[in-house]
């Protein structure tokens, strides 16, 4: 009740404002399309929007607009067309077209939304071209810009060329006389003037090149007796070869009406059915029909007695394919604009496959990088401990969450993925040093039951996150000066986040060499290694270094977390996706030596890739050939690429 | 004066049946898992079904009895499924099962349900290839959410060149199987068709989106139609952030992300990306503002409802309707009583059970908002579901109808019954 | 008695009465065989509900794949993560003709009623697209080229884990793979195994797998309740044929050179025993072993798809046999049981919560860390296990009365040096 007063109160405060101009010349062309204009489809609005953008009216812009972002309202009484701004769920403030005047706050419930979905709002856009080229401001200028980009017409070519001469910005400029050469390939008027664009492009390989280009070598097959001798054959094809199989080329002609049709299976069965006569048909018992050749014998039968059309037999099939003639002809632009377009195609394509292969490189060694990233740690428990810790997996993880958790709590993206780097290392170190102390130390010289215990550990911690953070990937949401990606070119990119992983990936290889080569922590750790009795009597205590060993391995496995998180996601499963790979990495490139681990990366990394690259529809497929390589390749190399030698290798 | 006789007999147990018959409370089983990785979508229903219930017994029950949850957990094990399944029809004598989330764990418990004569009402959407005569489909079927979608995007967005990418599992291969012969149908050739699978939790996407942009290359208008299922969905979506693709130049339509899924995501770089299911929570009706109100009141402010919460809502609904109807839970009869079970969806219209047991609903369109939310900008009348899809050549013969033929795989051209039972 | 087990005593007498435990295990499993047959609801007083005939069946077979897997880790010292492959494939072999033939039967009595009799083609198409259209395919992919056959199939379920185990063991052992790095690599390959049928190519039908098994082609009259007894009393009969296999594989020369093997292979090598010939042949030999028991799971279970390869279910196997005593083979046995019942128990939400205050303790959720965490003490403080009991009762029933015991059994608990 209070809810309907409040309502009434409103619509009598409302009133007065809403004195709309009802017979304003704007209100008057939006009710002639009143339709479109409140439910639009993309396939009907066109003339909505060429009227109004054709009206001469000054408010025309305004209308499409607001029409664009979605605040074009009508009252659902008097269908009057307002625009208005959401203030909650239940209330709009709602302006008059007509001199922009405001209508007060209205509730909702009186008026329907417009709600143009994205083909039409770029139609709309197109639309609004011609307002726009020429505004004031640079950035609806570059709106213009971006809205000839989406969707290109014919008209926008005369005010874009006008548009270029008054040009300031020299940035949207260069873009602006692209567009326009890409505009004249598409639409220009003379022959001459297309080819010339088309030259012009040399060298480029712009997807929106490409675009432009490859709609004007469309051909479409065609058949007839003697092959035309004009400019618009793109080229002869025979049938039986790979581009035109024969039956493709057979179809052809029953489509065309030339040749007898072929019969399926289906069809055939259908009709013998039709023609059952009693238990036979065509004198042939029904029962014995129950193989293909028996029922082409009936079929041939019903055929001859004349009660069923003839199908063409293999013979007949080659006769008259060998009487046409096939070939293609161009069908989106004249034949001399079509072979430009085709040279010109034929350059760029030889250099999209170089820039395909250099992309499909730095895919590989940002896989690279992150399998490194992730068995770095493991390197440095296994490699150099020997000490098996299949709750590797869990400390990255562990180093995600923590990661997650520290973004709950600071909302600063950058300050607190700074924050959580040292926060997940200090979390897994004590991880680690907890582990160490109250499991590994005990298991030193049972390497089988060290690998079962941290299994336990690794079920253990799984099931906990999962009891902690639930089961859904949690976000873990990178610095926006991550985001977007280094563009070479239309074909070569690769994002921020990627090249700071490999970033990352390359510090670590450093602080490892550094630790290892440069501190008295890495000399200690290397002679408890190789003899840890004999380090003990040189004043080295064994216990601690192995402690602080393992610590560091698992606390570089946290940092790794926090980076694989940014990329991908954090989950309570997202080690174990790892812990295989990573442990791969280690023993295909040799343990023990840090170098070995970033070829092993490297090779795994670029394998995924290649092997990705040669069967693109399946990614699972790739993960398995992977594996089983690495099977393989462990036969013959079991130590690996890097194969420590003499005394080390039997420590 | 036999027949007569029988015939009065029959009233007379009709009658009684109701007050005699019905053994009180009634028992409705919830076969959804609570632990295991389908946990996070399924525990949602699970509270949704307790939810119903609750509310149902407010109301005073059903033919005077209480409804009694009897919930167990197949925990994420497809084989689980089956023997938890056995459990509640034999152990627990339920008389009716609300659950499951994945088609292998439907596919798991047919075999159970089909031998015990069980009644099972399956609240997602699926690829449809099926039709139990003891399953209730109240989630969409392919051409309730995947072809008016494709629709959407070939009529509304204009696209011509489609890349279909999916997780590898049974929904995505059948769907996009079903779609591409549709597209086929509707002109789209053959090199326009790009289709590729990834595992589940697949996480590194640069390649495949930048294999998505090249398509661009051919002068067409692009677009993406996912069925990547569950966590992949984070690591695409950022991908597609980073190389910068907006849905004004390659839309994506999702079948598989929902309110609940976008919740774990970032959402302002998808912004105008699309989703098309039967139900949004953002649907502006009477009834969702009181559904959304009392599911915030049960589970806290910020729980979100979607689509498959909506179809357990409308299928519980309508079982409670035919048990009144038929007077009794004996599963024959409620299963006669819901063919044409008529009831008010939340996003306004009428969802009707049809004879093939799938339901008549509507198809929304959504775009992502920057809330995490959708804008419902397409919402067509009530498509009735098909079970059998028109778009492959061995399905289109194959019609479902248990009213009239009693069959769910009914060949049209042979004019028989493939198989009473359900292929699993 | 235990130690009687192994060490044996007169090696002229039959295997049998130098081993009374195989006599005592299979009293054991005919009493409980028979008990559950008599409780059952298919030939019983119906005590016990169908669905748990099913997961005692399931039980058995599960405490065979451990005895088989404790014929490798336990007395020949390699511990193979991927024992569960070896199961699955079995479950695969028999499921791909379960369902061929079910469905052949469907297809035929529904093609029977056309005009014209079918042919084979339609049949073959019919089957294909009835198995193959859930998943998007309707044609038959060449691994099914024997489905049709029962006697093919079966041999299949012995044949492909075998040879999969005998090309697999032949690389690992020739290049001398051993220790964790052969764990690794097992895991390795049953998790490209799982990744490789999870692909809708292999023509497994990828991640929904063969559903519908626990329907015996020809007998869908039959109830379950039948049915699951049948499948409890062939699980039993496999487990005590592989029981009684293993203790004579395990026994006499044999045994003791495996026994050698594990505890220190260079030297059972330095006295001339080809010792890769020997753990191939107990690594073919659990596999195959490890394939039956698969077969005979994955009926009653009704479902197998590629997550049962996952490489934690074959850390799972490890954990039973760890948890029941390795190197004992009724220990494994004991472990599985116990282990995988427990389990099923705890995850089935039968345990009741725990309240501490305003926590509230699920063992849904719990279960799985508590089982991690024992693990864990189990490693580090009874190696030996629940077996490691049956020591003390034994123990302190016969006191040992000659001095320390060096012989073999006890050798299992010190494993190589990690310096090695």
């Amino acid at each position: 009740m209070a809810r309907l007063l409040l309502i009434l109160t409103l619509l009598i405060a409302s009133l007065p404002a809403a004195a709309q101009q009802a017979d304003a010349p704007i209100q008057q062309l939006l009710q002639e399309h009143a339709g479109q204009l409140a439910k639009p489809s993309r396939t009907k609005v066109a003339p909505t929007i060429d009227a109004i953008a054709g009206s001469g009216l000054p408010e025309a812009q305004t209308v499409l607009r607001k029409w664009q972002d979605k605040e074009l309202w009508q009252n659902t009484e008097t269908g009057l067309f307002i625009w208005a701004e959401e203030i909650d769920r239940d209330t709009i403030r709602g302006f008059d077209f007509a001199g922009d005047t405001a209508l007060g706050e209205l509730p909702d419930d009186a008026f329907e939304q417009s709600k143009p979905n994205s083909g039409v709002r770029k139609m709309i856009g197109a639309a609004l071209v011609k307002f726009q080229l020429t505004a004031e401001d640079v950035a609806t200028r570059r709106t213009a810009i971006d809205n000839i980009e989406r969707d290109a017409e014919a008209s926008h070519l005369a005010p874009l060329r006008e548009a270029i001469e008054t040009e300031t910005s020299p940035t949207l400029k260069a873009r602006a006389e692209r567009l326009e050469r890409l505009l004249t390939i598409r639409f220009g008027e003379t022959e001459e003037e297309r080819i010339a664009a088309i030259e012009g492009f040399q060298g480029d390989l712009g997807v929106d090149l490409r675009g432009a280009l490859n709609p004007l070598v469309t051909t479409r097959l065609e058949a007839a007796e003697v092959t035309p001798d004009g400019p618009e054959v793109a080229r002869v094809l025979k049938p039986g070869s790979e581009a035109l199989p024969r039956e493709d080329a057979y179809d052809l002609l029953v489509s065309e009406g030339i040749a007898k049709p072929r019969i399926s299976r289906a069809d055939k069965a259908a009709a013998l059915v039709a023609n059952i006569d009693g238990e036979a048909v065509a004198g042939i018992q029904v029962a014995t029909l129950d193989t293909e050749d028996a029922r082409d014998m009936a079929y041939a039968k019903l055929a001859e007695q004349g009660t069923v059309d003839p199908v063409a037999t293999e013979p007949e099939i080659d006769e008259t394919l060998g009487e046409y003639a096939f070939y293609e002809v161009f069908t989106g632009a004249p034949p001399a604009v079509a072979l430009a377009a085709m040279d010109a195609l034929n350059g760029i394509e030889t250099r999209v496959a170089v820039n395909q292969a250099a992309d499909l490189a730095l895919d590989a060694i940002s896989l690279g990088s992150i399998y490194f990233l992730a068995a770095i740690g493991l390197a440095i428990t296994f490699g150099v401990m020997g000490v098996i810790n299949m709750a590797h997996g869990e400390f990255i993880m562990m180093g995600a969450y923590t990661g997650f958790v520290v973004q709950q709590i600071i909302p600063d993206q950058t300050l607190s993925v700074i924050l959580a780097i040292p926060l997940a290392f200090a979390v897994t170190f004590a991880a680690g040093v907890a582990m160490e102390r109250l499991v590994i130390r005990w298991l030193y010289h049972r390497p089988l039951e060290t690998l079962l215990a941290t299994f336990g550990i690794s079920i253990a911690l799984q099931q906990i996150a999962k009891n902690i953070f639930g089961t859904q990937a949690r976000p873990l949401t990178a610095p926006g000066w991550l985001d977007g990606s280094l563009v070479f070119n239309d074909i070569v990119s690769i994002s921020y986040i990627r090249i700071a992983i490999f970033v990352l990936a390359l510090l670590f290889l450093a602080l490892f060499l550094l630790v290892m080569n440069r501190t008295r922590l890495g000399l200690e750790v290397r002679a408890v290694t190789q003899n840890p009795r004999m380090a003990a009597s040189m004043g080295i205590n064994p216990d601690r270094i192995n402690m602080l060993t393992f610590g560091f391995g698992s606390g570089i496995a946290g940092i790794a977390g926090v980076a694989i998180g940014l990329y991908a996601k954090v989950t309570s499963e997202m080690g174990a996706d790892y812990i295989v790979q990573s442990f791969m990495t280690v023993v295909v490139g040799g343990v023990g030596n840090i170098w070995g681990t970033l070829l092993g990366a490297t090779l795994v990394g670029s394998l995924q890739k290649g092997i990705e690259w040669l069967n693109p529809s399946n990614t699972l497929a790739a993960q398995t050939y992977m594996i089983l390589f690495i099977i393989l390749f462990i036969q013959f190399r079991p130590r690996g690429i890097i194969a420590l030698k003499g005394r080390a290798a039997e420590a | 004066m036999i027949k007569k006789l029988l015939s009065t007999a029959a009233v007379l147990t009709a009658l009684s049946a109701p007050a005699f018959a019905q053994d009180c409370p009634i028992k409705v089983g919830v076969l959804h898992s609570l632990s295991g990785t389908m946990a996070i979508s399924e525990t949602t229903l699970k509270d949704t079904m307790e939810m119903l219930i609750e509310q149902q017994n407010e109301k005073g029950g059903v033919l005077g009895c209480e409804l009694e949850a009897v919930v167990v957990d197949p925990a994420s094990d497809w084989p689980l499924f089956a023997e938890k399944a056995r459990e509640l029809l034999t152990v627990h004598e339920v008389d009716v099962i609300f659950g499951n989330w994945t088609s292998v764990s439907r596919k798991s418990v047919l075999p159970v349900i089909e031998e015990l004569n069980g009644l099972l009402f399956y609240p997602v959407q699926y690829e449809g290839e099926e039709s139990s005569k003891n399953v209730f489909y109240t989630g969409a079927a392919p051409n309730q959410q995947a072809i008016p979608a494709t629709d959407y995007f070939l009529e509304e967005l204009g696209v011509e060149s489609f890349a279909l990418l999916g997780t590898d599992y049974v929904y995505p291969r059948t769907t996009n199987n079903i779609l591409e012969s549709y597209l086929k149908s509707k002109g789209i050739a053959d090199e326009d068709i790009f289709v590729n699978y990834t595992p589940f939790g697949h996480s590194d996407w640069s390649k495949i989106v930048s294999d998505v942009v090249a398509l661009g290359a051919g002068g067409k208008q692009v677009g993406v139609i996912s069925t990547i299922n569950g966590d992949a969905n984070v690591g695409f979506y950022k991908e597609l952030a980073a190389q910068g693709v907006s849905a004004d130049d390659i839309p994506v339509v999702a079948f598989s992300v929902g309110e609940e899924e976008l919740s774990g995501l970032d959402t302002s770089n998808l912004v105008g990306h699309l989703a098309a299911w039967n139900y949004f929570q953002s649907a502006d009706t009477d009834a969702n503002a009181e559904w959304i109100e009392a599911w915030k009141a049960r589970m806290g402010d910020d729980r979100v409802t979607n689509d498959p919460m909506e179809a357990h809502y409308i299928g519980f609904n309508m079982w409670v309707n035919a048990v009144e109807e038929a007077g009794t839970t004996e599963v024959d009869a409620v299963r006669e009583a819901m063919y044409g079970q008529e009831f008010p969806n939340l996003t306004g219209g009428t969802a009707v059970m049809l004879p093939n047991h799938h339901l008549a609903k509507p198809v929304l369109i959504g775009e992502i908002q920057a809330d995490g939310q959708f804008d419902i900008i397409s919402q067509t009348e009530e498509v009735p579901g098909d079970a059998w899809t028109d778009y492959l050549p061995e399905s289109a013969v194959l019609k479902s109808d248990w009213q009239e033929l009693q069959c769910g795989m009914y060949n049209t051209e042979t004019e028989t019954c493939v198989q009473i039972k359900s292929n699993y | 008695m235990t130690d009687s087990t192994l060490s044996g005593a007169s090696p002229r007498q039959p295997l049998v009465l130098r081993f009374p435990a195989i006599l005592i295990f299979m009293a054991c499993l005919a009493l409980f065989t028979v008990g559950v047959t008599i409780l059952s609801e298919g030939f019983g007083i119906g005590l016990i509900s169908t669905s748990f005939v099913k997961t005692l069946g399931k039980t058995l077979c599960l405490c065979l794949v451990a005895l088989a897997m404790d014929l490798v880790w336990g007395y020949c010292g390699i511990l193979s993560l991927g024992h569960m492959a070896f199961f699955g494939l079995g479950g695969y072999a028999i499921g791909m003709w379960l369902m061929y033939e079910r469905t052949r039967l469907i297809v035929v009595e529904s093609m029977s009623a056309q005009a014209l009799p079918p042919t084979p083609e339609q049949i073959s198409d019919g089957i294909a697209s009835q198995i193959f259209g859930v998943v998007g395919a309707s044609e038959f992919p060449p691994i099914w080229a024997v489905a049709h056959s029962l006697p093919l199939q079966l041999a299949a379920v012995v044949l492909v884990p075998g040879l999969l185990a005998l090309v697999f063991g032949w690389f690992a052992f020739r290049s001398r793979v051993t220790g964790v790095y052969l764990s690794i690599l097992t895991q390795a390959m049953t998790l490209a195994l799982a990744l490789y049928l999870f692909q809708n190519d292999s023509g497994l039908r990828g991640n929904n797998g063969l559903s519908g098994l626990q329907n015996l082609p020809g007998l869908g009259n039959v109830p379950q309740s039948v049915v699951s007894v049948w499948f409890l009393w062939a699980s039993a009969l496999a487990l005590a044929l592989g029981f009684w296999l293993a203790t004579w594989v395990v026994s006499g020369k044999f045994g003791s050179v495996l026994r050698g093997i594990r505890d220190d292979e260079a030297r059972v090598r330095f006295l001339g025993y080809p010792v890769e010939s020997y753990k191939l042949f107990v690594f073919t030999l659990s596999a195959v072993i490890a394939g039956i028991a698969g077969a005979l799971y994955y009926p009653q279970a009704g479902i197998i798809n590629p997550a049962e390869l996952a490489p934690i279910a074959s850390i799972y196997l490890a954990v039973w046999v760890a948890i029941g005593g390795r190197g004992r083979l009724y220990g494994a046995v004991i472990g599985a049981a116990f282990v995988s019942l427990l389990s099923t128990w705890f995850t089935g939400g039968q345990a009741p919560d725990i309240v501490l205050g305003n926590w509230r303790i699920q063992w849904v959720d719990w279960w799985t860390v508590l089982l991690g965490v024992s693990f864990v003490a189990v490693t580090l403080f009874a190696p030996k296990g629940i077996g490691g009991l049956f020591d003390l009762l034994a123990d302190r029933l016969t006191p040992n009365r000659h001095g320390a015991d060096l012989g073999p059994d006890q050798g299992a608990l010190r494993e190589k040096e990690a310096s090695e």
